[in-house]
């Protein structure tokens, strides 16, 4: 019934075939063409043969069902699937470029490049774990660029979308995947946390920044197993110069147990994006593995086991770890307002223990370095309004990686705060109203126009006001 | 065509109002029920009528072991199940019970299967409640598709029909459906889907529950309705039947 091989020039479903593309182990990619698509597609089909693994097949099946139901720059665009019955295939957009493959000849690259293409890449795994989707095999090959930018995620063939049934779940009594790249959890066959992403990102930050594979490449199951218990030699062990915040951010995407990783991928790729940001902790400085005594502990103790599998098991979806903007305006000095403001973080903080918060100021100014002393002027204000915001923040209680500063530089504050939502995937933004109705006559409402135009929710603060109406009726 | 699949109504008439009216507002063409029109609720001649009339209209509905029991006795229930059904039969009017007991045990139609239990031993009542269950259904027609009730949880089975050896013949995947999303019923595969209760929800939500299949793009959409619950249990209670069965509909158990 089933053909799994088309040649150039025949036509199927309204689609003509053109070049091979790509020949893969379990399919290939050919260029197509309809003519009511104008934008290249490439049409995906898989090999099926006599006697082959059926988990092929039910890969190939959830691919066919989640791509169409994901959306956005970071996927490639859906256009037709092909019944098993006849011939099975997807026809998606063809997303021109090299994979990160070819990067490999180059490795180790710049720490800025890494980070670069790990907040590209977090981004994009972001945006999938939204739309409810865990890609389980971010990997070099996997990854291409748009020229506007973003990474792309492709083949979705061993992954799962949250919301539909995991045709996969009973083809994993082996774990699928690619062996260098797989979590812990993953090897235990539990496909459930979207933070086994993230772990495969780190494998892929380490091996980018090193040049080394922080688990080798395992052939075998026990070679699979050892980094349930063996944690990676250190980076900076094989590059002194290793920055601490690289290694603080690579080494917790390697976390065997997923709860000691970044809550979402949204709080990893704005990690890499503000390295001065990052809380430092013991992590950065490691120099050598743990003790041999250590690791022995870790495996034979039947508890790691069980750890990684309860918290993998229990994850929930992205939306409980959200990244917080607030926007204050320190100008107007309303104390009410800091306070009403405060309060509103403080509840957030206890409500949502994986929830991180960026304070934000808008500095109105162009600063443009004509000037020495115009510069000069220039960074202390902009260290002054740090001073301000930490001051402020003093009185809440938290932990200092959950929360951060921003000092932002704008003639529009408005759009300032906006743009700062969209490039670091803010889920909520929190801003006073201002309270001198006068300002806010000739300035115009900056709540107003970010409620309006925010690719978030938005949430305006106000004191409670005293109603006046009262006493001037008594003086009548 | 867009069939609403409604499954365990158990004479709650607030519940399959609410449920009518959604399905309607959704473009339902066609309404299939899947037995148990009576039972624990107290309004079972309203529903039996409502049925009929909507079977009048080309709706299908088929035989429940609720409505079967009223016939032939409740034997093999436990105590509040037997004592509504005594209670029901003499509720209802000759035509009704006659209409009940006429009632097909499953239909079939464009390879779909619909019935009250399962499709092994249909007679039996027997619950699908597991994979292996499922798996035991889905091996015993040669539909692609089934659509049950009587279990009162949501629940889609999956079964692979590319197995390369016995043992694959047999995998079963077992998934719980989220409200509002649609799952594709891929061709190529075998399904069988538990559509939850109506009138009687028993996974922790009291909401009603149905589902709207769209045989063209061959996606199952679960749905949850909000109903007065408090209505329903009052007038249990004013029927003097007993009062665990109002009380478990406000806890969705």
């Amino acid at each position: 019934m089933m053909h799994g091989r088309v040649h150039a020039g025949q036509t199927v479903d309204g689609f003509l075939i053109g070049e091979l593309i790509h020949q893969g182990g379990m399919s290939t990619l050919r260029a197509v063409t309809r003519p009511d698509i104008d934008v290249p597609v490439l049409m995906k089909v898989p090999k099926i043969l006599e006697g082959m693994d059926s988990a092929a097949i039910v890969s190939f099946e959830m691919e066919q069902m989640i791509l169409p139901r994901v959306s956005g720059v970071h996927v490639p665009k859906f256009f037709a699937a092909g019944d098993f019955a006849v011939q099975p295939y997807i026809v998606m957009e063809h997303v021109p470029g090299k994979t990160l493959l070819h990067k490999l000849d180059d490795l180790p690259l710049p720490y800025e490049e890494v980070a670069a293409i790990g907040t590209k890449v977090a981004t994009a795994i972001h945006d999938l774990h939204r739309q409810h989707v865990i890609h389980f095999d971010v990997k070099p090959s996997n990854i291409l660029f748009r020229a506007t930018g973003e990474a792309v995620l492709i083949d979705f063939g061993l992954s799962r979308h949250e919301q539909l049934p995991d045709l996969m779940a009973e083809e994993f009594r082996i774990p699928y995947g690619t062996g260098p790249y797989l979590a812990p959890e993953q090897i235990l066959g539990v496909r459930k946390d979207p933070r086994s992403d993230l772990f495969a990102l780190g494998v892929l930050l380490y091996f980018f920044s090193t040049g080394t594979r922080p688990f080798g490449d395992p052939k075998s199951k026990r070679q699979l197993h050892k980094r349930l218990w063996r944690d990676p030699v250190p980076p900076r062990k094989l590059r002194p110069d290793y920055p601490l915040w690289l290694q603080e951010i690579g080494l917790r995407c390697l976390e065997i147990d997923p709860a000691r990783r970044h809550p979402s991928a949204g709080q990893l790729a704005f990690d890499l994006s503000h390295p001065g940001q990052v809380k430092l902790t013991v992590r950065s400085e490691r120099l050598k593995r743990d003790p041999w005594t250590v690791a022995i502990r870790r495996r034979f103790n039947p508890h790691t086991e069980e750890l990684v599998v309860k918290s993998a098991a229990t994850a929930t979806h992205v939306s409980t770890a959200p990244i917080v903007a607030i926007a204050l305006d320190l100008s107007e000095g309303s104390e009410a307002l800091a306070e009403a403001l405060r309060e509103t973080v403080q509840r957030g903080l206890e409500r949502l223990p994986d929830a991180r918060f960026a304070i934000l100021n808008v500095l109105k100014q162009h600063r443009i370095a004509l000037d020495q002393k115009l510069d000069q002027d220039g960074q202390n204000k902009h260290l002054m309004r740090l001073v301000e915001l930490r001051h402020w923040a003093q009185k809440l209680d938290v932990t200092a990686h959950r929360i951060s500063f921003h000092v932002l530089e704008s003639p529009d504050p408005a759009a300032a705060i906006i743009d700062y939502a969209e490039t670091n995937a803010v889920d909520q933004i929190v801003l006073g109203a201002r309270t001198n109705s006068m300002l806010r006559t000739i300035l115009g409402s900056v709540s107003a126009e970010v409620a309006a135009k925010a690719p978030c929710t938005v949430t305006v603060v106000r004191p409670r006001r005293r109603v006046s109406g009262a006493d001037e009726s008594s003086k009548v | 065509m867009k069939l609403a699949l409604l499954a365990d109504i158990h004479s709650n008439r607030e519940a399959l109002e609410a449920v009518l009216a959604h399905a309607n507002e959704r473009g339902a063409e066609r309404f299939l029920f899947l037995g148990d029109y009576v039972g624990y609720g107290a309004d079972p001649e309203w529903v039996v009528g409502t049925v009929m009339d909507l079977v009048e209209k080309g709706a299908v509905a088929i035989l429940g072991n609720h409505d079967a029991a009223v016939k032939t006795g409740g034997a093999g229930m436990d105590s509040p199940a037997r004592t509504v059904i005594e209670w029901t039969r003499g509720q209802l009017g000759a035509e009704h019970r006659a209409y009940l007991a006429g009632l097909p045990l499953a239909w079939e139609e464009a390879g779909r299967l619909f019935l009250h239990s399962e499709a092994a031993a249909p007679r039996k009542w027997t619950y699908v409640t597991d994979a292996q269950d499922a798996a035991r259904s889905i091996r015993s027609t040669s539909c692609r598709v089934t659509f049950c009730g009587h279990v009162h949880k949501p629940a889609i089975y999956s079964m692979t029909e590319m197995w390369s050896s016995v043992s694959e013949m047999w995998k079963t995947t077992a998934f719980r459906p989220v409200a509002g999303v649609p799952v594709p019923l891929l061709p190529q595969r075998r399904w069988l889907a538990v559509i939850g209760s109506v009138g009687q929800p028993r996974d922790g939500d009291p909401s009603a529950t149905y589902a709207i299949f769209d045989s063209d793009r061959k996606e199952l959409t679960y749905h949850r309705v909000p109903y007065d619950f408090d209505a329903t249990g009052e007038k249990i209670r004013a029927a003097g039947l007993p009062w665990m069965l109002a009380e478990r509909l406000r806890k969705g158990q």
